[in-house]
Formats: C-alpha cells, sequence, structure tokens
C-alpha cells in the first residue's frame, strides 16, 4: 500500500494508508534457502569441473557438430512455433477471447505428456522418410515449447491494447498484415525475445527425444561425451544454463526499462504487471 | 475479411472504411453459422498441428497397445502385462515419486512467489526479475547435467556431502542416498519449485489489493484475510499448479535415469528402456501399453485442472 501512495499509478491512493507489518525476517529467511538450494549444487558443479575445463570445451572432438545440430533444430522450431503461434494468439486475442481458456489449456498439455510417452507414439506413426531426419525432432520440439511460448506471447498481449492498436491501424487502412507486422509485433517485441530465449532454452537442453530418436544434438553429445571427460561434460552443461539467464535478464532489464520510459508497469517473463498489484 | 466488410456496411451506398469495419463490431449482428465457422478457421492450422503433432501420436499409442507385435491382431496381453507384476510396481514407484516430488515443491514455490511478489523494498523489481528469469531458465534445466550437479554436491563423496559430515551430519548413515526415493525427489525440486513460481505468479498478480484494503478496513487480521479471503481464492490455483507439477514430476525421465541407472523402476524409465530395444520377444507392445497408462493418469489430471481452473476465474482476472 505504502508503495502504491507513492508512486504516479493512476489508480488513487488509499485514504486510510495503515502500514502493514511486513515480514522482512521471514522473506529473507526463504529467499536464503532458496539460493543455498539453487546455486550451491551450481558451485559444488563448478568445483567439480575445474574453471580450465570451460574454455576446453569448444575444443573437444564432435562439440561443433553437435551444437550445430541442436542450433539448427533451434532456429526451425522457433520459425515454425513463431507462425503457428503469434497469428492464433493474436486472433484469439483480438476477436476469439472465449477461447482463451481452451487455448492455456492445450498448450499446457505438453508439460505434463512425458516426452517419452510422445517420442514412442511418434516414432510410431510418422512416416519412414520424416523419422529418418532430424526434422521430426524440429516438428516435436514445436510441440513441447508451446507452454512457454503461448504464455510469453499471451502475457506481452494481455501488456497492451491491442484492439485499440488494431482499429487504429485499421481506421487509417491497414490490413491484417500490416496491422500484425507493423503494429502488433513492434509493440511485443520483448514477449517476442522471451519466447525466443525459452525455445531455444529447451531445443538446446532437450535430451529424453533427441537422444530416444538417435540424433546426436547437444545434450546427448554432452551425456556420450561424459563418459570420457565428465569434468568438461558438467561444464559444457553450466556454461549453457548461465548464458540462457543471463540473456534472459538481460532482456527483462531493457524492456522493463522502455516500458518505465512509455508509463507502463514491470516486464517479467511471463507477466506484465500493472504497478498497483505489486506489493499486495 | 471480405464477407466481414459486406456484413456490416452500415447503410447502404455508404462507403464504409476499414475502420468503420471494426467500430461496428461484426460479432455483436445476428450470428450466422457460417460467419461463425469462418471466425473459427483462423485458429485452424494451430489446432490442425496440435492434432497431427500430439494427438495422433497419442491415438498411435493406444492403438499399439492393443495390437500383437507379430500378428498385428487385437489383443489384451500387453495391457495386462503392464498392470501387473514389475510394472504396476513401476506405476506405484513412480505415483509416489511424483507425489513428494509435487507437493513440497508446490508449497515451496508457492512460498517463493510470495516471497519476491510481496517484496517491494529497495531493489525489490531487480530481485523479481532474477527470481522469474531464474525460474524460466531452470524449469527447464533437466536431464543428465542436472543429476551431474547433484552428483557434484550430494554424491557420497561430494562437497556438500563433506561439509555437512564436518559438522557431524553423516547423510548416508541417516539413510539418505541420492539415489533412492528421497533423493531424486531432492534433484526433482530443482526444475520443480522454479516451474510453480512461474505458473502460480499469475494467480497472485490475481489477488486485488482492495480486497485486502477492505478487509482490513473492517479490522481483519492477517490471518483473517488469509484463511476467509486470500486463501479461499487462491486455492483452487494452488490446487491445479500442483496437478501441473505433479504431472511434470511424472514425465520426468532423463533424471531419474541419469541418476538411478534403473534402480527404482519408475514407470517412465521402463518404457525407455523399451525403446531402447531391452525386450522380450512378444513384447514389443508392453511399452505402448505402458505409455498408454501413463496417457490415461494424465488425462485424470487434466480434467482435475481444468475444473480447478474453471474455478479459480470466477475470481481471478
Amino acid at each position: 500500500m505504502a508503495a502504491v501512495a507513492t508512486q504516479t499509478a493512476p489508480a488513487p491512493a488509499p485514504i486510510v494508508a495503515r502500514p502493514r507489518r511486513s515480514f522482512p525476517a521471514w522473506r529473507w529467511a526463504i529467499l536464503l534457502i532458496a539460493a543455498v538450494y539453487f546455486l550451491l549444487p551450481l558451485y559444488a558443479a563448478i568445483r567439480f569441473a575445474g574453471l580450465h575445463a570451460f574454455g576446453s570445451v569448444v575444443t573437444q572432438p564432435g562439440f561443433g557438430s553437435a551444437l550445430w545440430l541442436s542450433l539448427r533444430l533451434g532456429v526451425v522450431t522457433w520459425v515454425i512455433t513463431m507462425l503457428l503461434m503469434v497469428p492464433t494468439t493474436v486472433y484469439v486475442h483480438l476477436r476469439l477471447p472465449r477461447l482463451r481458456r481452451l487455448m492455456e489449456t492445450i498448450t499446457i498439455l505438453p508439460i505434463v505428456i512425458p516426452p517419452v510417452v510422445l517420442i514412442i507414439g511418434v516414432l510410431q506413426v510418422m512416416p519412414l522418410s520424416l523419422r529418418s531426419t532430424p526434422w521430426l525432432l524440429a516438428l516435436e520440439y514445436v510441440i513441447l515449447t508451446m507452454p512457454f511460448a503461448y504464455r510469453a506471447l499471451d502475457a506481452g498481449l494481455r501488456s497492451i491494447d491491442v484492439k485499440t492498436l488494431t482499429e487504429a491501424s485499421g481506421s487509417l487502412g491497414a490490413g491484417w498484415l500490416t496491422t500484425l507486422w507493423r503494429v502488433i509485433l513492434p509493440n511485443i517485441r520483448t514477449a517476442l525475445l522471451s519466447a525466443t530465449i525459452l525455445i531455444l532454452a529447451l531445443v538446446l537442453g532437450e535430451f529424453t527425444m533427441a537422444s530416444l530418436d538417435l540424433q546426436t544434438t547437444f545434450p546427448v553429445w554432452i551425456v556420450l561425451f561424459d563418459q570420457e571427460n565428465a569434468q568438461i561434460s558438467v561444464a559444457a552443461s553450466i556454461f549453457a544454463l548461465v548464458v540462457t539467464w543471463l540473456f534472459l535478464m538481460l532482456i527483462t532489464v531493457v524492456a522493463t526499462r522502455q516500458s518505465r520510459r512509455t508509463g507502463g508497469g514491470e516486464v517479467t517473463l511471463f507477466s506484465v504487471a500493472p504497478r498497483e498489484t505489486i506489493g499486495n | 475479411m471480405a464477407a466481414d466488410l459486406t456484413e456490416t456496411v452500415t447503410a447502404p451506398g455508404s462507403h464504409a472504411g476499414p475502420g468503420a469495419r471494426r467500430f461496428h463490431n461484426p460479432l455483436r449482428t445476428a450470428p450466422k453459422p457460417v460467419r461463425e465457422a469462418s471466425r473459427y478457421a483462423a485458429v485452424a492450422p494451430f489446432l490442425a498441428y496440435i492434432v497431427i503433432f500430439l494427438l495422433v501420436p497419442l491415438a498411435g499409442i493406444a492403438y499399439g497397445a492393443f495390437q500383437n507385435p507379430d500378428t498385428g491382431a487385437f489383443t489384451w496381453s500387453n495391457v495386462n502385462t503392464a498392470v501387473h507384476g514389475a510394472f504396476l510396481h513401476g506405476y506405484e514407484q513412480a505415483l509416489e515419486l511424483s507425489l513428494i516430488a509435487s507437493v513440497i515443491p508446490a508449497v515451496c514455490g508457492l512460498l517463493l512467489a510470495y516471497a519476491i511478489f510481496t517484496d517491494r523494498g529497495r531493489g525489490a523489481a531487480v530481485l523479481r526479475q532474477v527470481v522469474i528469469t531464474a525460474s524460466g531458465v531452470f524449469a527447464n534445466f533437466g536431464g543428465v547435467p542436472l543429476a551431474f550437479l547433484f552428483i557434484a554436491s550430494f554424491g557420497s563423496s561430494a562437497l556438500i556431502t563433506g561439509w555437512l559430515s564436518d559438522i557431524g551430519l553423516n547423510l548416508y548413515n541417516d539413510g539418505f542416498s541420492l539415489y533412492t526415493m528421497s533423493g531424486v525427489a531432492l534433484v526433482y525440486m530443482y526444475f520443480q519449485i522454479p516451474l510453480m513460481v512461474l505458473i502460480i505468479l499469475p494467480a497472485l498478480e490475481g489477488l486485488r489489493p482492495a480486497w485486502r484494503e477492505a478487509a482490513s478496513n473492517l479490522g481483519a487480521s492477517s490471518w483473517h484475510y488469509w484463511r476467509f479471503v486470500g486463501g479461499p481464492v487462491l486455492l483452487p490455483s494452488f490446487l491445479s499448479c500442483l496437478m501441473l507439477l505433479f504431472g511434470s514430476a511424472l514425465a520426468a525421465y532423463a533424471t531419474a535415469e541419469a541418476l538411478t541407472t534403473g534402480t527404482i523402476p519408475l514407470t517412465s524409465i521402463q518404457i525407455g528402456s523399451f525403446l531402447n530395444g531391452n525386450v522380450i520377444a512378444g513384447q514389443e507392445n508392453v511399452g505402448k501399453a505402458l505409455a498408454l497408462g501413463m496417457v490415461v493418469i494424465i488425462g485424470v489430471l487434466m480434467i482435475g485442472y481444468v475444473l480447478l481452473q474453471r474455478r479459480s476465474a470466477k475470481w481471478l482476472r
């Protein structure tokens, strides 16, 4: 409440700004435990790998081709996901808001459907010509990335007034494609960026389907290589984790700065919280 | 689009521009079946993709589960094998592990999400961003690299185990092992807690500050607020997130496989071993029957999830 009163939010300040007790000790205890639980294993693994292992990751045999395969899969997955999800999500927001709940339920499915179950079905029903190429993986990764891609896009669209923007653009004579490309997409570029990073993080880290489909992607290579040099494969996985995290941090920090400049709220990965709800 | 245009021209002969077209919302006019169908046509590619790459493979599993691998004839024997003996035990273990590895992370994740959500001190926004972006990354972190992390810290002669034994707490003498149920549950929390933070945050954002103010104006204490307002509103969301975490724990494969190398007979590992070709002749399709069992469990979970989401939607957003 105090935070609301000091901000220049359009919401009127509460008349009785009774300061509520906060629980700093309680909060700090939780954050401390979480930090210990999440950072200690990382530290232990870095200690185990040794710093020199990080430098020698890139020179290992097979590293280049495995990473190259994973990157190509990532790009193909990204293209298909964006072509499929962006128009659908925008359209649902504009014209079929009733379907949003259904979309949310459908796109949450891949979190709970085990990849090991999905791949067994895929290998059974897909034609052989597709099964023998790595692109089958990209097609299935589109499914796996949906929970994160949809949520990022949905949050982006909720943070802007799609309807007014579309109406304004339409009254200036723009068609659907122009509106999407030149009005909506630039306005949700933060959401697009977070979706991109999340898609790449998933594709660069997915092991189950790739290994059962017998494709040597980057995570599969890490595991195969572990049998020769465990330290280097630990270094490679930590490296991938930290780089992804840094990219996501960079995106949200830049996006929040831009959003503040235009008077918007705080931008996080899956939601743009209006100022007045923060600190409830 | 052309159909919309002709429908919403306001007066005969007058030209309605595209802007006018949008303001005269075609949804308001009398519904026509054809136009209704064309409105839904735009989501057809998405639905078709889901059908082809998600539902057809699942249907393929259901088909294969009832198929004799040699003759292709209908049979119950795969399903029969899958629900008895070692495979039944696999389901029991998987469900037990999923229960542990969803309830604890759900509570921890809720506390963590609440802690960062209510923080409004200096640097609160930065802290929130650090935690949320980290959650996005860690929720996707799993499999063998995750197993490495914990072997390097909680293995029998690893760093943290060493520290703890220095202060007189010997984990492995007290019945803990990274390679048993408790160990795997501890590892699963590493991606389950971040997942919980991500999926419960929207529900926390839905709690209106006005409710809290109204409650405290009526003289409610913090406990009263949570007992009678916040708690009941949040409960359906919490339970639906719990179901999602349960499913996610059930779905995990690579982490458990890398950690236990099969010492805990989880269903997902059993399915994986069928795919890797460790099959007794005549049992080739038992893996599909096992997978079908998983799909059935997931189906029940998702029904619960949808019902709870519908309930929570009444208050949130």
